[in-house]
């Protein structure tokens, strides 16, 4: 990828991301959060990671979101007035931040491994086919895609996440299960005469 | 060239604006999408060194499981933290973190 894309891409991602904390209205707030993780979207593909782009694309920006635009609308929630606000917690507050981002800088500097460049860690499909006939893998769509020099990445994730992670993908699968009983649960009204008093009458 | 760097350090920077945006907004549902930018950048680091760190001459698949894995607790984070909200606006009828302070010792 053309190193200007990387920062076109990195600079949505960003200046996004400070819109979210900055504007006042949450529904600006959300929809810049959604144009922020577009552009993480783009670095996830720019680093040859099609399935966890798109499905950045699908979950966050579609579904989550959807989510947080529908709550936001269901509260009908106004911008925030100005309150007054606490100076010792600005302070505080950006000076935890500032404290990461010079620690970030610190450990960026001192990590070797870091200066790879990705023309050094190539795909290597001659060598990726090699190893897998090696190791006795013959899935045919994948051997056939490493054949002809293209990138099976969304057949990857599913063989390893289907043969190495099959345990841990059940356990999601139940997480997501009391997650939804979890929801249903809390939504419940728990005062019993006010669910009574919601009925509609047959009189109405 | 565009170096893993390069990405770590906006992974970071995205890491820190989430956390700025915890600690100095008021608003719960704000706080909330900032929860979730910090959880993305953590994401992006981890593709990172799944792209950086070829096996065999592919990517390390191990990485990108993990970001699949976070995406969907995530997802259900999501789900159940917006129904505690919802079920506190209408016990309180605010998202204002100043104006929920019965906990506080």
């Amino acid at each position: 990828m053309p190193q200007f894309l990387f920062y076109i891409f990195v600079a949505i991602m960003l200046g996004f991301a400070a819109a979210v904390v900055f504007l006042r209205n949450p529904v600006s707030s959300a929809l810049s959060l959604v144009a922020s993780f577009a552009g993480l979207a783009a670095l996830y593909i720019s680093l040859s990671a099609y399935f966890v782009g798109t499905l950045q694309i699908l979950v966050y920006a579609g579904a989550v979101m959807v989510l947080f635009l529908f709550i936001i609308m269901l509260m009908d929630i106004k911008a925030e007035a100005r309150r007054k606000i606490n100076k010792i917690a600005v302070v505080g507050g950006a000076a935890l931040v500032l404290g990461l981002v010079v620690q970030l800088a610190g450990v960026a500097t001192a990590f070797n491994e870091g200066k790879t460049t990705m023309d050094s860690r190539p795909i290597d499909y001659k060598a990726a086919l090699a190893s897998r006939e090696a190791a006795g893998l013959k899935t045919e769509t994948i051997n056939t895609d490493l054949k002809n020099e293209t990138l099976p990445d969304a057949k990857l994730v599913g063989e390893t996440l289907f043969s190495r992670y099959n345990l841990h993908l059940q356990i999601v699968g139940v997480i997501l299960l009391v997650a939804t009983v979890g929801v249903v649960v809390l939504s419940r009204r728990e005062d019993k005469t006010a669910t009574a008093a919601d009925q509609p009458t047959s009189a109405s | 060239m565009i170096t893993l760097n390069d990405y770590l350090i906006a992974s970071g920077l995205l890491f820190a604006i989430g956390l700025a945006g915890v600690v100095l907004r008021r608003n719960i549902i704000v706080i909330f999408m900032c929860l979730e930018m910090m959880l993305s950048a953590a994401n992006l680091s981890l593709v990172a060194f799944s792209r950086y760190k070829t096996v065999n001459g592919l990517p390390d698949y191990n990485g990108q499981m993990l970001v699949f894995f976070i995406i969907t607790v995530a997802a259900a984070e999501v789900a159940v933290g917006l129904a505690i909200i919802v079920a506190l606006f209408r016990s309180r009828h605010t998202v204002h973190v100043e104006d929920i302070s019965s906990m506080k010792g």
